[in-house]
């Protein structure tokens, strides 16, 4: 059993990191700060997958962020938001 | 614009390489006897018969029966599984629009979309543009479609990232309870399904 560790309104931060390869995080996100919506399940991690390396199961979330938090020049409503899906390993405390 | 014709042409150049890597893998699927050209042939049949008319269905059935439509937002796949249509491996999100949140999807690392409901996406769906603009500014993209939506209502914007399917359930028209199925289903179009458009 997989455990999982954020909760539902937990704050998180994305990695801000720039790994070389197949990666399911958009480069636009990293290292912006969010909330965790709701725990989506576990999933092969389709950045290993990709390679065809063996791979586990790892948890994915959905994550709600600001988009004035996301884009410094957003021009939308201060309540406009951008959801992801992203795997655990992508994710830290704040 | 010299700029974007060459863009252009190296665009060109890379799809006619995929092109030509596809072909090669088909021709050595089928040499080495893994998949028939008839398989192939029917399964790219299956995949382009499906039309947003499924998506209208469960959209339709949502907007007359508030238990089904709850269903269809606690767990997608068992709801539509109701009235015939089976995911096997699709893990479906139904996303509602409402009086406070207008939803719009995307997939800015690919062209992630709910084909098993929508059938293929439209081209301006997979382009560069609509992928890049979309989440950084969904208001102009969507006045661009003639979608305008309030300042006082949160425009939310998915980025199919993983292994979700996502599909939108537009706002049912004010006024609109005596109207018959069939009047209703008209509105229900593939745009809206998406969240570009409202009905």
């Amino acid at each position: 059993m997989l455990s999982m560790f954020f909760r539902s309104g937990d704050k998180v931060r994305v990695r801000e990191d720039f790994p070389i390869g197949h990666f399911r995080t958009p480069v636009y996100i990293r290292g912006c700060e969010g909330e965790v919506m709701v725990y989506l399940g576990t999933f092969l991690n389709p950045e290993t997958l990709a390679y065809n390396l063996q791979t586990k199961p790892c948890a994915l979330y959905k994550v709600r962020f600001n988009q004035r938090d996301v884009w410094q020049d957003y021009e939308g409503s201060s309540e406009d938001t951008i959801v992801l899906d992203i795997y655990e390993h992508w994710l830290e405390e704040v | 614009m010299d700029n974007g014709d060459h863009n252009g042409r190296r665009d060109d150049k890379v799809h006619a390489y995929y092109e030509i890597l596809g072909q090669a893998l088909k021709e050595l699927l089928i040499e080495k006897a893994v998949i028939s050209a008839t398989e192939i042939r029917a399964a790219m049949e299956r995949r382009e018969s499906i039309t947003p008319a499924t998506g209208a269905a469960v959209v339709a059935k949502a907007w007359v029966d508030s238990k089904y439509r709850q269903r269809l937002i606690a767990d997608a796949n068992s709801a539509v599984k109701e009235i015939g249509i089976d995911l096997p491996t699709t893990k479906l999100v139904a996303l509602e629009n409402t009086e406070e949140i207008h939803n719009v999807v995307v997939c800015t690392l690919c062209s992630c979309y709910p084909r098993d409901l929508l059938g293929l996406p439209p081209s301006w769906y997979k382009s560069k543009e609509y992928r890049a603009r979309i989440v950084y500014e969904p208001r102009k993209v969507l006045s661009e479609f003639g979608t305008v939506i309030s300042e006082d209502v949160e425009v939310r914007v998915h980025d199919s990232t993983a292994d979700m399917r996502y599909l939108v359930i537009p706002k049912k028209p004010d006024n609109s309870e005596m109207w018959s199925q069939s009047e209703l289903l008209a509105l229900i179009t593939r745009d809206t399904m998406i969240g570009v458009a409202i009905p």
